[in-house]
C-alpha cells in the first residue's frame, strides 16, 4: 500500500546508512525455519480484511493467511506461526534485520523496494489502485466530473501525490481537505466535511462498509494508481524467496485447477489431470527440488484453501467489505491473475 | 443629678448572633465567590453551562439510552447510539491481550497480590507493615512468574508477547514507576555529585535521553539493537520496553528531583555536615525527605505521563489497550466503531491516573508540615 512509502523507505536507507552495513542475507533461511519450528511472518497491527483479531484473539485475514498456507508448506501446521505486528515504519528493517522470515503486509511492490532496499518480492496477491468514493446526490458518476470538488486526504502519503496528478492530469480543480490518519479521513468524510475521500479501494470497500447508508455512496470507477500488493522476503537467499513464491503461486493455480481446502484430501491420492499430480506431489518431484516434504502444496491449500476461498472469506462479496474480484480474478476470468505453470 | 454615666451597653439592647446572609455561605456563597464573582465569570460560566447543556444529553443519549448492548457484530447494532455488543465478546482481549484464556486467573491473582505488595507504602498503620514490606520486595518475582510461568513447571510457560491490552499497560507502567523512582534519585544526586566522572555521566545520560522522544528510543530498542546483536540472541519484548520507558521516565525524574534538591536551603545542607553525618547520611534522614516532599507533584506528573505513554508500544508491534481496540476495530464484524472503543480505553487511562493525581494531592497534604 503506499501508505507512508516515503517515511518507511527513509527509515530503512537511514538505519542501513548509519549502521553501515547491507541487509544481512540469512543464507539457509528454510533450515532456519525448519529448525525451530515457526515461521515468523510479519503482518499489519490492524487492516480491514488484510490482518485483524477475532473474537479468540486469533489473527487472521487476507495476509494471514498466506503466511499459514506457508508455514503449512513448510512445517506443514498452519499455526506454528510467530505473528509480528508491523508498522508502516518498521515493516522493512524488520525484515532486513531477519526479525521476520517473511513480510506479508499489504506491501506495495515498487522499484526501490525491491532493489535499493534489498527485497525481493516473490508475487502479487492483490492488485490494488487508489480510488475515490463519494455521495451519490453528488449527481457525478466519475471522478473525472470533480471539477472544484473537495477531497479527504491523508498527508504525507503517495496517495496525495497521486491525486494531485490524477487533477492535474484531467485538467480539473480541487481542494484538498488534509487529515492526519484513515479514521479520521473516514469521520470527516461521513460528517460531510468534504465531497469525496479518496485511499485504495480495498480501503474503501472497508470504508464504505461502515457507513449506515451505504447505499448513498458509491465508489467510482476510476482507479488512478498502481499498488500491487504482495509478500516479500530479503533478497539473497533464493531458495527461501523459492519457496515463498511458489506457496503464493501453488494457491492461485489451485483455484485455476479446481483444487480446494475441501477436495485436495481427494485429489492428492492421484488424478488424470498430470498438473494436478504434480501440484499436490503424486508424480514429479517438485517437493524435492524446493526442499520440502512431498505434500507441501496439500497441507498449503488445506490452511486456508485456495486463492479464490481466501478471497472471498476475507474480502469477498459475502463479507461486510463486499469487494468485487475484478482485476484480482483469474487471467481467465477477465481478471490478471496468472501465476506460471508447475512444472 | 446629670453624673456622666459609664458608657455601657445593655447585652439585651445587642443584636443577637445572626447566621451570615445566604449570600456569603452554602451553595449560593460558593456560586457567587466561585462562578459569578464578575461580569467576566458569569460569562464564562454561562458559555460553559451552555456547552455542557448541549453536550451531555446527546452524550448520555449516544452511550446509554439509545445504545445496542447486545449481538454478535456490528450489524446487530441497529439503533442510533452507541455499539457496545463487542464488550461481551471482547472484554477478555481488552484486559489481558492474547493471553490463554484459560491462564488468565494469573494475571488476576497477580492484581489481587498487588494491593497488599502496594498497601504498606502507600498507606500508613496497614497490620503487619513490617512483613508486608518484605512482600512487596518479592512481589515482583512473584508477579512475573505468574504471567510467564516456566521455571519450576507448576505453571503452563506463557511467552510475553502473549501479554496485551491493559494488562500489558498495567505491567510496563508499574515497573517502570518502581524502577524510574530510585534511578532518577540516583540520576539526580549523580548529577550534583563533586566527582567529575559521575556528574559527566549523569549528565551526559540525561540529556542524551531526554533529547530524544520516547518512540525513538523504542525503535532503537527494536530496530537497531537486532542488527547489532547476534541473531540467536533474542532480547525479551516487553523487556526491552520496561528498560527503555525507565530510561525515559528517569531522565525526568531526575530532574524533577533536582528541581526538589535545589530548593533546600544551604543551611540544611551544612547543618546536616555540622551535626557530622557523612554524604549518604545526611541526603537519606535531612536533604531527601525534604526534597522528595516538594517534588510529589512533579513525581507523579511524570508517573502519570509514564503511564499514558505505554501506549506507544504498539510501534514497536506489542498490543497494549489502545492497539487490541485498533485492531478490534479492523475486524469487518466490528469496523467503525473507533468512538465506542476509544471512550472505553479512555475511561481506563482516566481511572488510573485520576487516582494517582488524587492520592498525591492526599499525600502532599499530610505531609505538608512546615507551611502551615
Amino acid at each position: 500500500m503506499s501508505i507512508k512509502t516515503l517515511t518507511g523507505m527513509a527509515a530503512v536507507a537511514g538505519v542501513l546508512t548509519v549502521v553501515g552495513v547491507s541487509a544481512p542475507a540469512h543464507a539457509a533461511t528454510l533450515d532456519d525455519i525448519k529448525s525451530a519450528g515457526e515461521l515468523k511472518c510479519g503482518i499489519n497491527t490492524g487492516l480491514p480484511g488484510f490482518a485483524f483479531t477475532d473474537d479468540k484473539g486469533n489473527w487472521t485475514g487476507f495476509d494471514v493467511a498466506y503466511c499459514r498456507a506457508l508455514a503449512a508448506a513448510v512445517l506443514g501446521d498452519p499455526d506454528k506461526v510467530k505473528w509480528v505486528n508491523l508498522t508502516g515504519k518498521n515493516r522493512f528493517p524488520a525484515l532486513a534485520s531477519g526479525e521476520i522470515d517473511v513480510l506479508s503486509r499489504n506491501t506495495t511492490w515498487t522499484f526501490s523496494r525491491d532493489v535499493d532496499l534489498g527485497f525481493t518480492f516473490v508475487g502479487v496477491n492483490y492488485y490494488d489502485g487508489q480510488g475515490f468514493i463519494g455521495r451519490k446526490a453528488l449527481g457525478v458518476s466519475s471522478a473525472k466530473e470533480l471539477d472544484g470538488a473537495s477531497v479527504c486526504i491523508q498527508t504525507g502519503t503517495t496517495t496525495e501525490l497521486n491525486l494531485a496528478d490524477f487533477f492535474r492530469i484531467n485538467n480539473i480543480s480541487y481542494e484538498p481537505v488534509p487529515i492526519e490518519t484513515n479514521e479520521e479521513a473516514r469521520k470527516a468524510y461521513e460528517a460531510e466535511r468534504c465531497d469525496v475521500y479518496t485511499t485504495d479501494a480495498s480501503g474503501l470497500a472497508a470504508t464504505r462498509s461502515t457507513f449506515p447508508d451505504a447505499d448513498a455512496h458509491m465508489v467510482f470507477p476510476e482507479i488512478v494508481s498502481k499498488e500491487p500488493l504482495g509478500p516479500l522476503v530479503r533478497q539473497g537467499d533464493d531458495q527461501w524467496a523459492d519457496v515463498a513464491r511458489w506457496v503464493l503461486n501453488a494457491l492461485i493455480n489451485a483455484e485455476e485447477l479446481g483444487i480446494t481446502q475441501a477436495n485436495v484430501d481427494e485429489l492428492a491420492k492421484g488424478t488424470e489431470n498430470p498438473e494436478i499430480n504434480r501440484i499436490l506431489g503424486s508424480e514429479g518431484s517438485l517437493a524435492e527440488m524446493l526442499g520440502l516434504e512431498k505434500d507441501w502444496a496439500v497441507n498449503a491449500i488445506k490452511a486456508e484453501g485456495n486463492y479464490a476461498e481466501i478471497f472471498e472469506r476475507y474480502l469477498g462479496k459475502n463479507t461486510p467489505l463486499g469487494i468485487e474480484r475484478g482485476l484480482n480474478a483469474l487471467w481467465k476470468d477477465g481478471g490478471i491473475l496468472y501465476a506460471p505453470p508447475m512444472r | 443629678m446629670d453624673q456622666p454615666q459609664p458608657f455601657h451597653r445593655n447585652p439585651a439592647d445587642m443584636l443577637p448572633e445572626r447566621a451570615p446572609p445566604i449570600t456569603a455561605t452554602g451553595p449560593i456563597g460558593w456560586l457567587r465567590a466561585n462562578l459569578f464573582s464578575n461580569w467576566v465569570n458569569t460569562l464564562l460560566t454561562l458559555v460553559a453551562l451552555y456547552i455542557l447543556w448541549l453536550a451531555i444529553p446527546s452524550f448520555i443519549d449516544w452511550a446509554f439510552l439509545s445504545a445496542d448492548i447486545t449481538g454478535e457484530d456490528r450489524f446487530a447494532c441497529t439503533s442510533d447510539g452507541a455499539c457496545w455488543a463487542w464488550l461481551d465478546q471482547r472484554i477478555g482481549q481488552f484486559l489481558y491481550g492474547f493471553y490463554p484464556s484459560d491462564q488468565t486467573w494469573r494475571i488476576n491473582v497477580a492484581v489481587v497480590l498487588l494491593i497488599p505488595a502496594l498497601a504498606p507504602w502507600l498507606i500508613d498503620n496497614v497490620p503487619g507493615q513490617r512483613w508486608l514490606r518484605w512482600f512487596s520486595v518479592v512481589y515482583p518475582i512473584l508477579a512475573t512468574w505468574l504471567l510467564v510461568g516456566g521455571w519450576f513447571g507448576i505453571l503452563e510457560e506463557v511467552t510475553t508477547d502473549n501479554l496485551g491490552g491493559f494488562a500489558l499497560n498495567l505491567t510496563v507502567g508499574l515497573a517502570g514507576i518502581v524502577l524510574s523512582l530510585p534511578v532518577g534519585i540516583i540520576l539526580a544526586l549523580g548529577r550534583q555529585s563533586r566527582l567529575p566522572l559521575i556528574r559527566w555521566f549523569s549528565i551526559g545520560f540525561i540529556e542524551a535521553v531526554r533529547g530524544v522522544p520516547l518512540i525513538t528510543l523504542l525503535f532503537v530498542s527494536n530496530i537497531i539493537l537486532p542488527i547489532f546483536l547476534p541473531p540467536d540472541v533474542a532480547l525479551d519484548s516487553v523487556i526491552r520496553v520496561i528498560v527503555m520507558v525507565t530510561a525515559f521516565a528517569s531522565a525526568y525524574m531526575a530532574e524533577v528531583i533536582r528541581g526538589g534538591l535545589q530548593a533546600i536551603p544551604k543551611g540544611q545542607y551544612e547543618a546536616a555536615s555540622a551535626m557530622g553525618l557523612g554524604y549518604w547520611q545526611s541526603m537519606r534522614l535531612i536533604i531527601l525527605p525534604q526534597a522528595l516532599k516538594i517534588s510529589i507533584p512533579g513525581i507523579v506528573n511524570t508517573f502519570i505521563g509514564l503511564f499514558k505513554d505505554t501506549t506507544l508500544v504498539i510501534v514497536i508491534g506489542l498490543f497494549d489497550i489502545l492497539g487490541i481496540a485498533n485492531a478490534m476495530v479492523s475486524n469487518p464484524d466490528w469496523l467503525g466503531l473507533s468512538s465506542e472503543t476509544y471512550v472505553f480505553v479512555a475511561l481506563f487511562f482516566f481511572v488510573v491516573c485520576f487516582s494517582m493525581s488524587r492520592y498525591s494531592m492526599r499525600l502532599e497534604r499530610k505531609l505538608d508540615t512546615d507551611r502551615r
